[in-house]
């Protein structure tokens, strides 16, 4: 029996950028929501919280871009170009967060700055990471082995909105993180933020969601027609037993029950563009077949890959068991 | 060149990205060797003052490699989005390479380079040594895979192609030890020792001219000078065999460096200095000595050398750049040299910390190696050209289809942050140095994020331990 290669690493790179969706939403969500928060130390409090795992989540994002240079070359040789201003965007908003994170406590004078640098740099990688999703699935241009649209393609209506969708979204996780993570004042802000944006992010998801089969009939294909539907339904019916948890818990004022319901909606809507993408990796042009390397590429990474990937998921789930309770504005976590 | 052609922007938009970021990685490499050995010395000797030493340039590894971090991710993407047919073409040999490099970095990151920063009571200090060691290590590793990709480029191997004109490996030893790699790998790890060495001894330098008894800058310094005595020869012999590496497989790379328009039937002569005419095809106002380069390149002072005149005009990289950064590089190894032999003079003499003419000349060459490296990667990058695959794939043939303004816009856009940031963090850094090194030198307050504290830092360990979870 061979192995179908590209079928598994379609499935490790998809892993690859679900969990950098989740770990790393809910610490730019912290950074989104810094400016709702007022207060130094109550800053401190948010900060703190991510600090030890935000930069492990961020990897994830290299491992997946490295990943699909390696796996699926042409795939990474039309999305690249076509997103163009978003990629560079979002790369600089992660500069200035990333860097903030360590030259805040470094000075009392430029703090205000590099505050400004952590919220601003969070929002609009957030927005640019979900400008580049809804420029990716509305689709892109593909001619020959080169993507043959313009630089300003990205931006459409759709793709403002999957911008803002992903913006509420990472704040609905990071506000649900802090209620898990912090006590008091952050803690009471962070309810309130969220009864805010949990509603939000629930019409935007619907709003997403229903615009997306208009957009290609292979969507709406996908989505509605017999035998697709059987697969398709449980995701909209488990999505709506998602938001009634989420709901149910903030009001009942649960403190990680929201949490959880907030990843269990990221983690729906990912295999919900799954099941949009597959068996295409640019959407409706070329399929993961088409674009992964030789075989013996991707043997050559996996031999790697499955060793070095469990252990550092290890890592990264011993650090989070370590990193369990409630963090606080000067002895970190306690 | 047309400055507003989107190609000669994304080569200037590469070009200074890349630079940018390998300034840190060539600081961090060299420093977690140097950390390694401290901690090491600090176990062996039981001095705490190799233990102050360490926790001094801890914090200024600290910075220095999160700026390496954050500069990388932006190179990870800048193959696609400005070099996309270039990625389509490479990508089935070099990106499991480039793979190789983000699970090694990852798992470095990962495991320990926390316990390295924050774990010295928690672990105990053997194994914080171990992880120091694997920290240095992993560096190496890093530098390995990515120096592998590079020289790939510059001398391909155990290739083939196929129907999509996509590169292919047909023997990964072959591309992993391609036939330039072991040269150029040797060559910058030695620079980014040499690097570190006189970034350690201008600090230790400085603190010297201030207060001669402080301890710390005495040991700081006098391991710097020993580095400098040892490895500044050790790298001059190394870029020697790695030129003559360049001569076999890049000889037109080889003719920009020396200035070798015409070719030399019986002897080519060294230019020391000269200004390269490219219209004329000449040196002007060369100052030269006959006979000697044909004596380095081929051991034999008759020895015919090609010039530029074998190469077709439009398989020629640009002289001037090459010609002037292979002579900053080669200037900067001299000064390292000297600097090294006036040290063991001045060691054997015993006055070593009593010179303040050496310690200003070392605060003076305490740059030199950033400058030496960057000089160094200018003369083998530019002196490749037209080619990002040599002799295969030229470089306009690798670029992205994007327009002008979306490149000028973007390199305007990384221009500005980039010198905002990293020179907000070149300033911390510069702060930190400033302080003198002294007992009981404080580590990381663990309270304070670090960008490059992993996702296990100490309190991970005292958490595991002591601390009870909250409620």
């Amino acid at each position: 029996m061979t192995l179908d290669l590209p079928f598994i690493w379609a499935g490790l790179i998809a892993f690859a950028v679900l969990a950098y969706v989740i770990l790393d939403g809910f610490d730019l969500g912290v950074g989104i929501l810094f400016p709702f928060v007022k207060g130094e130390r109550n800053r401190d409090e948010m900060m703190n919280s991510v600090a030890p795992v935000w930069d492990g989540n961020e990897t994830w994002l290299v491992l997946g871009g490295g990943g699909l240079f390696a796996v699926f070359p042409l795939a990474y040789a039309i999305i690249m170009p076509a997103l163009y201003a978003p990629i560079t965007i979002m790369l600089l908003g992660l500069i200035f967060r990333g860097v903030a994170f360590e030259f805040r406590w470094k000075t009392k004078r430029g703090q205000f700055l590099w505050d400004w640098a952590f919220a601003g740099g969070s929002t609009i990688a957030a927005f640019a990471q979900g400008v580049a999703l809804g420029a990716l699935v509305q689709g892109i241009p593909v001619v020959g082995r080169a993507y043959s649209g313009g630089w300003w393609d990205w931006l459409t209506p759709f793709s403002l909105l999957t911008g803002l969708a992903l913006v509420i979204g990472y704040a609905l996780l990071g506000a649900t993180w802090l209620i898990w993570k912090t006590e008091n004042h952050v803690q009471r802000r962070a309810y309130d933020i969220a009864f805010w944006v949990a509603p939000a992010t629930l019409v935007l998801i619907g709003l997403v969601s229903a615009w997306t089969p208009f957009l290609n009939a292979v969507y709406m294909h996908k989505w509605f027609s017999w035998p697709h539907v059987l697969l398709a339904v449980p995701i909209p019916a488990l999505v709506l037993v998602a938001a009634f948890v989420l709901l149910k818990g903030l009001t009942e004022r649960r403190e990680v029950s929201p949490f959880l319901a907030s990843l269990s909606l990221f983690v729906l809507c990912f295999i919900g563009l799954g099941i949009s993408f597959y068996p295409h990796i640019v959407p409706n042009s070329v399929t993961i077949w088409d674009a992964a390397a030789p075989d013996n590429s991707l043997a050559f990474l996996l031999v790697g890959a499955v060793v070095l990937v469990p252990i550092i998921l290890a890592y990264t789930a011993y650090s989070y068991w370590v990193f369990r309770g409630k963090v606080n504005a000067v002895g970190g976590y306690h | 060149m047309d400055l507003f052609d989107p190609l000669v922007l994304a080569r200037i938009q590469f070009a200074f990205t890349v630079s940018f970021h390998i300034i840190f990685p060539a600081f961090s490499i060299g420093l977690a060797s140097y950390l390694a050995v401290l901690n090491g010395l600090g176990l062996w000797t039981g001095r705490s003052v190799f233990v102050d030493l360490f926790n001094y340039w801890k914090k200024i590894f600290a910075v220095a490699f999160g700026m390496g971090v954050v500069s990388g991710i932006v190179m990870s993407y800048q193959f696609g989005t400005n070099w996309s047919v270039f990625s389509d073409k490479v990508g089935p040999v070099l990106g499991p390479l480039m793979g190789y490099e983000v699970l090694s970095a990852f798992f470095l990151e990962a495991g320990f380079l926390g316990v390295m920063l924050f774990g010295r009571e928690r672990v105990g200090p053997k194994l914080h040594f171990l992880a120091t060691l694997m920290v240095a290590f992993g560096t190496f590793f890093s530098a390995f895979w990515i120096l592998s990709v590079n020289s790939w480029m510059q001398t391909p191997a155990g290739y083939a192609i196929n129907a999509n004109g996509q590169f292919i490996a047909t023997d990964w030893w072959a591309v992993v030890f391609n036939p330039s790699f072991p040269y150029r790998l040797v060559h910058m790890v030695l620079a980014a020792y040499l690097t570190t060495a006189f970034v350690v001894g201008a600090v230790g330098a400085l603190h010297l001219l201030r207060d001669r008894s402080n301890q710390a800058a005495r040991i700081m310094f006098s391991m710097a000078m020993w580095m400098a005595a040892i490895v500044a020869p050790i790298q001059i012999v190394a870029g020697d065999f790695h030129g003559l590496n360049t001569l076999e497989h890049q000889p037109a790379k080889v003719m920009a460096m020396e200035g070798h328009y015409d070719s030399h039937p019986d002897g080519a002569p060294l230019i020391l200095f000269g200004i390269p005419n490219s219209a004329e095809k000449r040196i002007d106002y060369a100052i030269q000595i006959p006979k000697l380069s044909s004596l380095i390149l081929k051991h034999d002072l008759n020895a015919p050398l090609a010039g530029l005149d074998t190469i077709p005009v439009d398989k020629q990289p640009p002289v001037a750049i090459v010609f002037w950064s292979f002579r900053i590089m080669i200037a900067i190894g001299f000064a390292m040299l000297g600097l090294g032999i006036w040290s063991l003079w001045l060691r054997y003499r015993g006055r070593l910390y009593d010179t303040p003419w050496m310690h200003r000349a070392a605060i003076l060459l305490g740059p030199s190696g950033f400058i030496a490296v960057l000089a160094g990667w200018i003369t083998t990058e530019v002196g490749r050209q037209p080619y990002t695959v040599y002799g295969l794939l030229t470089t306009a043939q690798s670029a992205s289809p994007i327009a002008a303004a979306a490149v000028g816009a973007s390199l305007i856009a990384f221009i500005v942050v980039y010198f905002a940031l990293f020179g907000a963090g070149t300033f911390y850094i510069l702060r930190l140095m400033n302080k003198p090194p002294h007992p009981h030198e404080p580590g990381l307050d663990p309270d304070e994020p670090i960008r490059a504290g992993g996702i296990m830092p100490a309190p991970a360990m005292d958490a595991a331990g002591a601390l009870q979870p909250a409620e």
